[in-house]
């Protein structure tokens, strides 16, 4: 860390002039895409609000979004005039920016610096001592961040010109979508908190404005406020960490605050609080136990939505915040336990829940926490590299379940639009038998599967086992493993979080080869006259999906382990090493973490067998011939009820938060501060007060010299007075 | 004999101030000033005395401005007079908004 | 100091200056009032000159009861408000005796304040002014300042009654139409 703040003191940085002095041009193409959609939305005024359903039924009102998009053959009248252009603009500005950052990249690789490149742009504010700048930090995890970004982003938004089509949003869901990305790019490459925050709440707002996209049902609106009003309260984590890390280092840079960090005091009290309350916004954004809740809502935006934010890149951007503030977790053992254990209850958690869903993009939501669950006990137990690889990896996967998920809706709307016909296209029990009918998205569903599930040589697997392994190697011989959490010993709590992990790869397996049964086996229980509409997404859909599906497949040749040496050996843990290498060394006593070849083959072996065991228990209990669709579906009992119903997490929640948050204010805040003493006696009491000085003086003002002149008088005598009483 | 100036003058400053308080006449009024002035100018008198011509000085410039006063206040009242056919001040209220 | 005769004038004039004065404000008709009004000033200026100011005094009787009470009977007498029925407009018994009561407190006030102390700085030896009469005569004594300290200010006094001449020319003169 010393070496990095000497090399940012002097000024030949090794990266200076080269391609990477153009990084703020990657974040600026989406900014110009935004611009460009957005004007054109704003343009035709008459198409700005979102699709009409045009008498649709609702039923229950549930976040079926398949039902406002796809209005072809007879419904062209409801596609945007601008629609054309903005298909060009929106993934053309993304595709750019990724191949920009490519070069980048290479330049990156090429140069392999110590330290990151800071990219100054200009001074954003000074106050006193205070100083923080606009500026991009180019350097091994951000260019990471930024690949995957653009990357996945670009197929996503590629992937829209199709599912959205025939929106009547077009353009304003292309605004959105580039604006996200400009304010994930600026998330990730801010070369310090502030700017860093600047981008979190920036992708906040446009999740928000994305989740709410088809705002004219209320379901969708409140949605979105869910998620704006849990995202806040981590967010004021955030905030209060960040003003504790001025109060005591004197800068919020990112190299400032690594060079600075151990004069706070290695385990120290301070460094704790730090850590939980960066740690307590991460869990807003990255849907973790206690503030998951929004995540599984958040499935009422366009499912392309739900792919690129709520699931490849928004979401991940606490498991970022923990991996670039490193160096202070690496010192805050407890806090790095806290959230290692939060992510693995996370994980088991989520994990249970995702068993007994019905909706296809719940089953996937609850999926993504489970997953996001993983990455914090990566980052967690001070295996950043481990972590930022699941990251990627489920960029990957979850991409393409999210978007082959969006093709299964798209296929299933159309063919309840051709027959009139209201059943909900998201519900498994509607499905059924759909490979015949969608080949593609079938076989790239399952690669997707196995990989989430952790079925080797598929991606999800090298980085599910070795986050799984780095818990493992940290029972012993870390910080750690030496700390106490609330007396507990921390390699008590190392291995409960492993065995929490090991359980949620077992779930995993299971609810999502359930998916994968109720989707695309067994008999097709959409309906008759629907059957004949069933067929594949045209190629802009599955295209991306097909380039999902070879990531998902090879994704893991990024990190390969030791024991599988079919390429490069550890390559992102080596790549990552001059950001966070430090870190994770100081987590382990200065030492690689290491295990012997017999337990890493063991660990290997369990997960497998865990993962395999899962899929065939799967297979073997769940039977997609008997189900039937879900209105003549039974009422599930016992605890499968309370699976179905989520824990019931939300209603407690209402119960004990909601309710007496709503009827304090009411009570209180409302009707006594508000209405009572704010209105009544500042507000209404002051216009009182002034209009009786205004009676008084009206009583005054006759118009009438004689009056003025007593007045006159009186105010003499009372200025004499003033002299002669003295 | 300052003191007994001083005290002259405030009678009559006083009865001045009693005469702009209770006559409604606006020209009564306007001498009840005009008394009032006089009142303040044997105080300046008064004190000249012992305070040098100065006072005298001001003396004279008081008379000035009663003179122009009483011109243009005079001018005024027959303006009003013209309007509303009255200078009793209890019927005119111009001053009201 | 003062003789007897003195002593006896000077209190004989500010008795007659109180009882005009009193005269004055109680009088229903406005000639009547301005007539005892010329009264206090005679009084008055009989003071000024005892009071070893000549000029003063002669101004006073010159300017103010020769010209500006005039001015003030002219306007009476042109208004027409001889009628003392039509002007008999003294405030009720509740407005004389709130103002007799104002009056009181003024009077109190200000005998309070006349009995501090002056400034000892702006103190100058007795009769200075009667010295300057001796050796400069009457007008010479208020000559010097008027025409050397105060000169400027004079000379915008003269231009302040230009300006209220020119001002009671444009209100007093009658509207060409309506």
């Amino acid at each position: 860390m010393l070496l990095q703040t000497a090399a940012v003191a002097s000024t030949g940085h090794s990266l200076q002039g080269s391609v990477a002095e153009w990084i703020w041009l990657v974040p600026v193409l989406p900014l110009i895409g935004f611009l460009i959609n957005g004007w054109l939305s704003l343009r035709a005024v008459g198409h700005v609000g979102p699709a009409d359903p045009s008498g649709e039924e609702h039923g229950h009102g549930h976040t079926d979004d398949a039902h406002h998009d796809a209005h072809d053959d007879g419904h062209q009248a409801t596609r945007h005039p601008s629609a054309s252009i903005v298909s060009v603009v929106g993934p053309t500005v993304l595709i750019l920016a990724f191949l920009l950052a490519v070069a980048i990249f290479a330049a990156l690789a090429a140069a392999q610096p110590d330290a990151p490149f800071v990219k100054q742009l200009f001074t954003w504010m000074v106050a006193g001592d205070f100083r923080v700048d606009a500026a991009f930090q180019v350097d091994q995890l951000s260019m990471v961040m930024v690949l995957v970004i653009t990357g996945v982003g670009a197929l996503i938004h590629v992937f829209s010109v199709g599912y959205m089509r025939d929106d009547p949003g077009y353009p304003r869901y292309f605004a959105y979508l580039n604006l996200f990305v400009f304010f994930m790019l600026v998330l990730v490459l801010g070369a310090s908190y502030p700017v860093l925050f600047v981008g979190w709440e920036g992708v906040g707002l446009c999740s928000y404005l994305l989740i709410g996209f088809w705002f004219t049902d209320k379901v969708n609106a409140d949605a979105g406020k869910k998620a704006f009003v849990v995202n806040r309260i981590g967010d004021f984590g955030f905030l209060i960490a960040m003003f504790l890390l001025f109060a005591n280092l004197g800068t919020l840079d990112f190299s400032g605050v690594n060079a600075a960090a151990p004069a706070l005091g290695a385990g120290s009290a301070l460094v704790t609080v730090i850590c939980l309350l960066l740690f307590l916004g991460c869990a807003g954004k990255s849907a973790q136990i206690p503030l998951y809740v929004w995540l599984p809502d958040a499935m009422a935006g366009p499912t392309p939505v739900s792919a690129l934010i709520h699931a490849a890149t928004m979401v991940t951007a606490g498991v970022y915040l923990v991996a670039r503030s490193a160096a202070l977790f690496s010192m805050a053992p407890a806090a790095s336990l806290t959230v290692a254990l939060v992510g693995g209850l996370t994980a088991l958690f989520a994990a249970t829940i995702g068993l007994k869903q019905w909706d296809i993009k719940k089953v996937l939501a609850y999926s993504t926490v489970s997953q996001l669950g993983y990455m914090f006990v990566g980052v967690g137990v001070g295996a950043y590299a481990a972590g930022i690889f699941h990251l990627v990896t489920h960029a990957f996967f979850k991409a393409l379940l999210f978007l082959g998920s969006g093709s299964v809706i798209y296929a299933m709307h159309q063919a309840y639009h051709h027959t009139g016909s209201h059943e909900d296209a998201q519900d498994m029990r509607n499905m059924g038998g759909l490979k015949q009918f969608m080949p593609v998205t079938f076989v790239l569903m399952w690669i997707a599967t196995l990989a989430i599930a952790g079925i080797p040589p598929f991606a999800g697997f090298f980085s599910k086992d070795e986050i799984l392994g780095a818990v493992f190697a940290r029972t012993h011989g870390s910080t750690l493993a030496d700390a106490q959490w609330f007396g507990i010993p921390g390699s008590a709590v190392l291995y409960a979080v492993w065995v929490f992990g090991l359980a949620a790869a077992l779930l995993t397996a299971i609810y999502m080869t359930r998916m994968m049964l109720y989707t695309f086996h067994g008999p097709n229980r959409s309906g008759e006259r629907e059957r004949e509409h069933l067929h594949e997404a045209p190629w802009i859909m599955t295209g991306p999906l097909v380039a999902l599906g070879v990531l998902s497949a090879v994704g893991g040749w990024l990190n390969l382990p030791a024991f599988f040496p079919a390429g490069p050996i550890q390559a992102l843990h080596h790549w990552l090493e001059p950001v966070s290498g430090d870190a994770a060394l100081q987590v382990t006593h200065g030492a690689e973490a290491h295990m012997t070849a017999t337990t890493e083959y063991t660990l290997v072996g369990i997960a497998v067998a865990i993962a395999v065991a899962g899929i065939a228990i799967a297979f073997a209990r769940l039977k997609p011939a008997a189900l039937v669709p879900k209105a003549e579906a039974p009422e599930a009992e016992g605890f499968e009820r309370v699976l179905e119903h989520k824990y019931y997490v939300d209603e407690i929640y209402d119960r004990i938060v909601v309710r007496p948050i709503e009827s304090g204010s009411r009570g209180i805040l409302w009707r006594g501060l508000d209405a009572g003493i704010i209105d009544g006696l500042f507000v209404n009491g002051s216009a009182y007060l002034a209009r009786g000085f205004g009676w008084l003086g009206a009583r005054l003002q006759t118009g009438r010299t004689g009056t003025y002149a007593w007045v006159l008088v009186i105010g003499v005598i009372a200025v004499l007075s003033a002299f002669s009483l003295r | 004999m300052i003191a007994e100036s001083l005290a002259l003058s405030a009678v009559l400053f006083t009865i001045g101030t009693i005469g702009v308080l209770t006559r409604r006449n606006a020209i009564v009024i306007f001498m009840c000033v005009e008394l009032m002035l006089n009142a303040v100018n044997l105080s300046f008198v008064a004190l000249s005395r012992q305070y040098g011509v100065t006072g005298q000085v001001f003396v004279v410039f008081v008379m000035t401005v009663a003179a122009a006063e009483a011109a243009v206040g005079l001018a005024i009242i027959i303006s009003i007079f013209r309007h509303r056919q009255t200078v009793n001040l209890q019927n005119i209220n111009l001053l009201k908004g | 100091m003062p003789n007897f005769f003195y002593q006896f004038n000077f209190y004989l004039f500010g008795l007659i200056a109180i009882a005009s004065a009193l005269l004055f404000v109680t009088r229903k008709s406005p000639v009547a009032a301005a007539l005892w009004l010329v009264n206090v000033m005679f009084a008055l200026a009989a003071l000024y000159v005892m009071l070893d100011a000549h000029f003063v005094g002669v101004v006073q009787i010159i300017v103010y009861a020769g010209a500006i009470m005039v001015v003030f009977l002219f306007v009476v007498m042109l208004l027409n408000l001889g009628d003392p029925k039509e002007i008999s407009d003294v405030s009720g018994k509740w407005g004389r005796l709130a103002a007799g009561l104002v009056g009181l407190a003024l009077i109190a006030q200000i005998m309070t304040l006349a009995r501090s102390s002056a400034p000892p700085s702006l103190v100058q030896p007795p009769d200075r002014v009667a010295d300057d009469l001796k050796a400069l005569n009457a007008l010479g004594t208020i000559a010097k300042p008027l025409f050397g300290e105060y000169l400027l200010a004079f000379e915008v006094t003269s231009l302040l009654l230009l300006v209220a001449i020119v001002g009671a020319v444009v209100l007093g003169r009658r509207r060409a139409a309506s």
